[in-house]
């Protein structure tokens, strides 16, 4: 007799209870860490209200520190989340919004949003999103006529497209002289340094629903896993759950971008972690890709900001470093 | 008793080119029907157009007495499963969850299982023999151990009609027969209306109650297998020299190749 596996539910509260743990700790020292020298005893007091009586340490974690773990924590859920659906839709481990060019596109669509003097919100959201919709209308347009854009002519096409996505934002920088200058350079390397609460808060606003969305997706993510007829014919309306996912995705993926720039490769170092530990059911990688994600970024953010001696560096430096060559690897495993 | 395929004067294209032309036939419950006939004779956009995966574009196709149209997508999918010809996994599944996600016209909005929904799974695992292999993962089965674990989803899915598109290609002598058993015994204990295309005339005068010969996407003929299977409609339709008689285990013929050094026809 077949032991009852655990109830979905009970395995999915299991998981998500624990990445949420590991994603506070590491929320915390992120928290922790910083120019100024706080200890650890005094953020975990002033976070819970039990001292409030330096308002300088209280405003430098509420204020600086506060808002930028949670924009980590944000961006890093959403790529995550993003690399999960396209390689589940694109039936390719190795795609991710990066790697297609989908984040390059919107990256000009942002820079042209910045140059006409647009506010990041929702100006640059808007110009960063047409960005990546016309980008990801071209990869459609490339793998159309087949069902699944064939392993090497996708990554080939991803590596093209984003040559080109560079020599226009090169073109875009190169084409003006101005203060925002330097600030488009730091920002197109990822850049998490920005923001107040209020800005956080927009993004949440923006990448919550689209989270939700993509969960209440997630089986037939997995049916769509066993071929589009077979998922057909267990009920799944194929045309509305695919273009719902690539325009959620899309939306999360330029929303990022507008916010941090470019930060490369980590909707392909989460999702497969994940799927390696907890499987391959969509409705158990959904919430831990956005749990697990956020905490990924925001270590990232926390050893961009330990390592240099001086300043940061931008992180999606960190990020490109651990996930190229995690790319390499499953390009070489999977060719075998 | 209303059949459970109805099926009045169907065409359908792809683009100028024309696949399936005025086919009428009609399948009653509970009936082992096999569809024949040569490579590009419309089978597989026949099996397409019957399971929903295409929209019927001229002509009539009731299921169990309702237009395929009137039916809401997960209704229809809980009157007919679907196995395609060739399907594989990148992703590590197990036997269970591939199973299990034949129960997904029956879930609520979240796409999570219950209780029942799992016995439901084991009860199908069980029936195809599989239970030894419930937690392995799909792709380190073998070809035919994988068809029996679409086999037991389709089952899962609890359907009226299950289609099936050449299930038995590219599986080894002793799997083709356990697989054909496993249908007939659905066929008997289940109530299930099995709709198999085949290219194994031999396997299907075993196993069919009814037989429908297709060529270039007309019905050549249809009916019991020895109305079906004689040596002049095979001949005229494959193409090719056959030797038509009766089989030793019993009232139903059996199809021998002919070799050209062994014909005497010319």
């Amino acid at each position: 007799m077949i032991t009852a596996k655990p109830v979905l539910l009970k395995r999915l509260f299991l998981i998500s209870f624990f990445l949420l743990i590991v994603l506070m700790v590491v929320m915390f020292l992120g928290l922790s860490s910083g120019p100024t020298q706080i200890s650890i005893r005094s953020v975990f007091q002033t976070i819970v209200g039990i001292r409030t009586s330096d308002s300088m340490m209280h405003s430098i974690i509420w204020q600086i520190r506060l808002p930028r773990v949670i924009l980590s924590a944000l961006v890093g859920a959403a790529l995550s989340l993003g690399g999960l659906v396209f390689q589940a839709l694109l039936r390719n481990p190795l795609a991710e919004p990066y790697i297609l060019g989908i984040s390059g596109g919107s990256a000009i669509g942002a820079i042209v949003g910045i140059l006409m003097g647009f506010s990041r919100f929702p100006g640059v959201s808007l110009t960063a999103f047409s960005g990546s919709i016309a980008t990801l209308l071209l990869i459609l347009a490339m793998s159309s006529g087949q069902t699944i854009l064939k392993k090497d002519a996708l990554l080939l096409s991803g590596v093209m497209v984003n040559a080109f996505c560079a020599a226009v934002i090169m073109f875009l920088i190169s084409m003006t002289q101005d203060s925002r200058l330097h600030n488009i350079i730091f920002w197109l390397m990822g850049d998490l340094s920005f923001g107040d609460m209020q800005q956080v808060g927009i993004l949440a606003a923006i990448l919550l629903p689209c989270f939700f969305l993509v969960f209440w997706l997630s089986n037939p993510m997995n049916l769509l896993l066993m071929g589009k007829e077979m998922a057909q014919t267990m009920g799944v309306h194929i045309k509305l759950v695919t273009v719902t996912l690539l325009v959620a995705t899309s939306f999360m993926v330029s929303a990022t971008v507008s916010y941090c720039g470019l930060v490369g490769f980590v909707g392909l170092v989460m999702p497969h972690l994940l799927r390696l530990v907890f499987g391959p059911d969509h409705r158990v990688l959904v919430p831990a890709c956005i749990l697990g994600g956020g905490t990924y970024m925001v270590f990232c953010d926390f050893l961009a900001r330990i390592l240099p001696k001086q300043g940061e560096i931008p992180a999606g430096v960190i990020t490109a470093m651990i996930g190229a060559p995690l790319f390499i690897y499953l390009l070489k495993r999977s060719s075998k | 008793m209303k059949p459970s395929i109805y099926v009045n004067n169907l065409s359908h294209s792809f683009g100028e080119t024309l696949v399936l032309k005025n086919i009428s036939f009609q399948v009653p419950q509970r009936d082992f029907f096999i569809i024949i006939g040569p490579n590009g004779s419309g089978k597989t956009t026949l099996m397409k157009v019957i399971s929903g995966i295409l929209k019927p574009q001229n002509g009539e196709l009731k299921i169990l007495n309702h237009p395929i149209d009137q039916y809401h997508r997960k209704a229809l999918a809980r009157t007919i499963a679907f196995v395609p010809q060739m399907t594989f996994a990148d992703f590590p599944f197990t036997v269970t969850e591939i199973v299990l996600m034949g129960r997904s016209p029956y879930l609520g909005i979240l796409g999570l299982e219950q209780e029942n929904d799992l016995e439901v799974a084991n009860q199908a695992i069980a029936f195809t023999g599989l239970e030894h292999l419930a937690h392995r993962k799909l792709d380190q089965l073998s070809g035919g151990e994988q068809q029996r674990v679409y086999i037991a989803r389709a089952i899962c899915q609890e359907p009226d009609i299950i289609l099936l598109d050449e299930p038995t290609a590219s599986l080894d002598l002793a799997y083709q027969v356990r697989i054909m058993d496993l249908m007939e015994k659905l066929k008997t204990e289940k109530g299930i209306t099995i709709v198999m295309v085949s290219h194994d005339v031999n396997l299907a005068a075993m196993y069919a109650d009814h037989l429908m010969l297709l060529h270039k996407g007309q019905v050549v003929c249809q009916g019991l297998p020895d109305e079906v299977l004689t040596y002049k409609t095979l001949e005229e339709t494959y193409g090719c020299t056959l030797l038509v008689d009766e089989s030793p285990l019993g009232n139903f013929p059996r199809v021998t190749l002919v070799p050209r050094k062994y014909s005497i026809r010319e």
